[in-house]
C-alpha cells in the first residue's frame, strides 16, 4: 500500500517536473541548453564570426542560466541533419541553424523533435517549431552601393558573389541600383565563386576583377581574403558580415554588418519565459539587425554625408531601393513608377535589373 | 595575346601562382605514395604549414623563414603520421583522415589572434632585362622564388626517381616491401623519410596560401586544396611531370573560369568548376580499363601495412 502511494506520488512529482521544465519555474536551477551549428569557423572574420559574437553575448547576458554548445564547419546539405540531431539529442531546447543550406535538414529534424525549437537563419520554409530570421542586408548594401558608385574612377565595381540564391541576387541588384542612381556610368562586374568560404578562391576572384579594371570591390563571401588583395592592389573595398576594421581606413572604407545579438538574446529570453513561437523575422537597418560600418576618412566628406543621409532615409522608411521605375534585365517592366517591391517578390528575387551585364548561372 | 577578352599571358602567369600550393603538396604526396604509404592527411599538413609559416613569417619578418616554418609544421605532422602508421602500424586511411581533422583544429588554435595580421610580402625575383621579353617575360620571369622551387622540385623528383639509386630503393619499397626488406633495405626508415618529404612539401604549399596567395590567416583557409593534391597524384598516375600538368590544369581551370566571368563572358560556371574532377574520373576510367592496377601506375604496396615478421 505504502509502495503504491510512493509510486503515485513520484508520478505526480514527475509530471510537475516535466511541466516545470517548460515553464520558468525551473529555469533558475536548470540552465536552458541552446545549440548552434556553424557553416564555417568563428575565425573566418565574417559570417560565422558574427554569429559567434551573438552566441557569446547570449552567454554573457544570461550567465549560468544558459548552456550553449556549438558544432562548427557543418557542411550544407545532408550532413547538417546529423549535426542537428546530435544537438537535439543532447538536450538542446533551442537550436540556431546559421546558414541557408541548413534549411531542409532543419525542417526534417524539426519534424522528429517537435519539442525542440529551431531558429533557421535566412530560410523560408515554415514549421510549428521553426522560426526563420534574416536581415534585410540589401538595405546596407544600398548604402555601400551608393558609396561605391561615387568612389569608382574606372566606373567598374567588382562584386564577388557566392551562390545564385535570392539573397545574393538581391544584394547585387541593390548595390547596382544605388550606384547607378549616383553615377549613371557605373557598371558592375559579377564573379560567382560557388563557395561561402575559400580564401584562395576569393582572392583569385578579386585579382581577376582587378585585372579587368575594377577599382571598388564588394563581396558576398565570408573571408577577408578579397580585402587583402584589394589592399595590395591599392583599391577600396567594403567589409562583409563583420566590420573587418583591421583593414580600415583603406582598403576597407565601410562595411555591411550583420548584428544578430539583440535577436539571439530576445529569442533565448522567449524560451525562458515560455513565449517562444514560430515567426518569420526580416529586420533591417531600422531594427539594427543590419548595420553600416563606420565610413572612413578615405571617403570624401560629401560622399559620406550622402551615404549617412541615405541610411537615415532607409531607417525612416522614406527611401526604398526597390522602388520603380525599375526594369528587369531583359528590358521588361518590373516595377512601375512609385511601385515598391513587396517582401514576397524580394524574397524570391531571381533576376538582375536592367543594366547589369552577364547572366545569373542557373 | 587576347582571346575572348582574356589576356593569355596574364592568365598563364596567374595560373602558375594559383597552382603552386597544390603542385607542392602533390609532388610531396607523390614521393610518399611511391614509398607505399597512402597519407590522406595532406589537407591537415597543409593547413598546419599555413599557420606555422604564417606565425614564423610574422615574428621573424622574413617570408623565407616563414616557408621554412611552414615546411617544419608540415614535417611535424608527417612525423606524427609516420609514428602512428609505421611504428604502431595503424590503418593508413583512418590515420590520414584523423591527421586532417587534427591539423584543422590545431591550426585554428595556434591561429587565435592572428586574424587580420599582415605577413611580410614575398617579392618576385628580379631577372632584370629578362622580365621585359614579350610574352615569355611575364610568364617565366616574374614570379616569386617558391614558384621556381616548385618547378625545380618536379624536375628533381623526376630525375631522382628515374636515374638515382635512392629513387630505385624508394620505388622498390613502394612496389614490394617484403622483397625490399629481404634485400636489406630499411622499409620503415625509407617510408618515414618519404613521409617527411611529403609533409615538408605540403607545409610549404600551405604556407604559400597564407603568405602569398591570400595573404593572411583565416581558419580552414586551405579549403580542400589538400584533397585536390591527392586527386592530382592519382590523375598523374604517380609521374612527376604529369603532376605538374595536373596541377596546372586544376589551377588553370579555376583561374580561367573566374576570369571569364570577370570579362563578362557567358559560360556555364558549374561545368567549368567540375571539369577538373570530371577529367580525373575520365583518366582513371580509361587507365583502369586497360590493364588493371598496374596500368594505373599505382605502387603495388600502396596503403599496405609492413611488418618485418610477415
Amino acid at each position: 500500500m505504502k509502495r503504491r502511494t510512493f509510486l503515485a506520488n513520484s508520478a505526480v512529482a514527475g509530471t510537475a517536473l516535466a511541466t516545470g521544465l517548460a515553464g520558468r519555474a525551473m529555469a533558475a536551477s536548470d540552465p536552458l541548453k541552446v545549440g548552434f551549428i556553424y557553416v564555417g569557423v568563428p575565425g573566418d572574420g565574417g559570417w560565422t564570426y558574427q554569429h559567434n559574437l551573438a552566441k557569446q553575448a547570449v552567454e554573457k547576458h544570461y550567465g549560468d542560466k544558459v548552456k550553449t554548445s556549438v558544432i562548427e564547419n557543418v557542411p550544407e546539405g545532408a550532413d547538417a541533419e546529423r549535426a542537428l540531431t546530435q544537438l537535439a539529442l543532447a538536450g538542446n531546447k533551442l537550436i540556431f541553424a546559421t546558414s541557408f543550406g541548413f534549411m531542409d535538414p532543419t525542417i526534417n529534424v524539426a519534424k522528429k523533435f517537435p519539442k525542440v525549437n529551431f531558429e533557421m537563419c535566412t530560410g523560408y520554409k515554415s514549421a510549428p517549431n521553426v522560426s526563420n530570421y534574416s536581415g534585410r542586408f540589401y538595405e546596407g548594401r544600398a548604402v555601400c552601393g551608393a558609396i561605391a558608385g561615387q568612389m569608382t574612377k574606372s566606373n567598374k565595381i567588382g562584386y564577388i558573389a557566392s551562390f545564385p540564391i535570392p539573397e545574393v541576387i538581391r544584394g547585387i541588384n541593390a548595390a547596382y541600383i544605388n550606384a547607378k542612381r549616383v553615377n549613371p556610368d557605373a557598371e558592375i562586374k559579377v564573379v560567382w565563386v560557388y563557395t561561402w568560404f575559400d580564401p584562395a578562391k576569393e582572392a583569385d576572384a578579386a585579382q581577376a576583377l582587378i585585372n579587368e579594371g575594377v577599382d571598388v570591390l564588394m563581396q558576398h563571401t565570408d573571408s577577408t581574403a578579397a580585402m587583402a588583395v584589394a589592399k595590395k592592389a591599392g583599391i577600396v573595398a567594403f567589409g562583409q558580415d563583420s566590420d573587418m576594421s583591421a583593414f580600415a581606413p583603406t582598403p576597407r572604407i565601410s562595411a555591411l554588418i550583420d548584428n544578430w545579438t539583440p535577436y539571439y538574446i530576445k529569442r533565448v529570453g522567449d524560451m525562458m519565459n515560455g513565449s517562444w513561437k514560430a515567426e518569420n523575422v526580416w529586420y533591417g537597418l531600422k531594427e539594427g539587425m543590419v548595420q553600416v560600418g563606420e565610413i572612413t576618412d578615405a571617403v570624401p566628406a560629401k560622399v559620406k554625408a550622402h551615404a549617412l543621409d541615405l541610411e537615415a532615409k532607409i531607417k525612416a522608411g522614406t527611401y526604398h531601393t526597390f522602388e520603380g521605375p525599375l526594369n528587369k534585365q531583359d528590358g521588361s517592366v518590373w516595377l512601375k513608377k512609385g511601385e515598391v517591391a513587396d517582401d514576397g517578390a524580394l524574397a524570391g528575387l531571381n533576376f538582375y535589373v536592367e543594366g547589369i551585364q552577364g547572366k545569373i548561372p542557373s | 595575346m587576347t582571346i575572348g577578352g582574356i589576356d593569355l599571358v596574364v592568365l598563364i602567369a596567374s595560373l602558375m601562382v594559383a597552382s603552386t600550393p597544390i603542385l607542392l603538396a602533390a609532388i610531396g604526396e607523390l614521393i610518399a605514395e611511391k614509398s607505399g604509404v597512402l597519407n590522406l592527411g595532406v589537407e591537415g599538413m597543409m593547413i598546419m604549414g599555413a599557420i606555422c609559416g604564417f606565425v614564423a613569417a610574422v615574428h621573424s619578418g622574413s617570408p623565407v623563414v616563414g616557408f621554412f616554418g611552414g615546411a617544419l609544421g608540415g614535417t611535424a605532422m608527417a612525423l606524427l603520421f609516420a609514428f602512428l602508421t609505421q611504428i604502431l602500424l595503424s590503418n593508413q586511411v583512418a590515420t590520414g583522415l584523423a591527421l586532417t581533422l587534427f591539423g584543422l583544429g590545431l591550426s585554428a588554435l595556434i591561429g587565435q589572434g592572428y586574424n587580420g595580421v599582415r605577413p611580410p610580402q614575398t617579392d618576385n625575383l628580379n631577372f632584370g632585362p629578362l622580365t621585359q621579353i614579350p610574352v615569355l617575360g611575364p610568364i617565366l620571369f616574374q614570379h616569386d622564388w617558391v614558384v621556381y622551387l616548385s618547378l625545380a622540385l618536379v624536375a628533381g623528383t623526376w630525375a631522382v626517381l628515374r636515374y638515382s639509386r635512392v629513387g630505385l630503393i624508394l620505388r622498390a619499397v613502394g612496389e614490394n616491401h617484403d622483397a625490399a626488406h629481404a634485400l636489406g633495405y630499411r622499409v620503415r626508415t625509407v617510408r618515414t623519410l618519404a613521409l617527411m618529404f611529403g609533409g615538408a612539401c605540403a607545409g610549404m604549399g600551405g604556407a604559400y596560401i597564407s603568405l602569398v596567395r591570400v595573404p593572411q590567416w583565416s581558419d580552414g583557409m586551405t579549403a580542400g586544396a589538400g584533397w585536390i593534391a591527392l586527386a592530382i597524384v592519382v590523375f598523374a598516375s604517380w609521374r612527376p611531370w604529369r603532376v605538374l600538368l595536373g596541377a596546372y590544369i586544376f589551377g588553370g581551370v579555376t583561374v580561367l573560369q573566374l576570369r571569364l566571368q570577370a570579362a563578362g563572358i557567358a559560360i556555364p560556371v558549374q561545368i567549368l568548376s567540375m571539369a577538373p574532377y570530371l577529367i580525373t574520373i575520365l583518366v582513371l576510367v580509361i587507365m583502369s580499363a586497360r590493364r588493371g592496377r598496374a596500368a594505373i601506375g599505382a605502387p603495388a604496396s600502396l596503403g599496405r601495412i609492413f611488418h618485418a615478421s610477415s
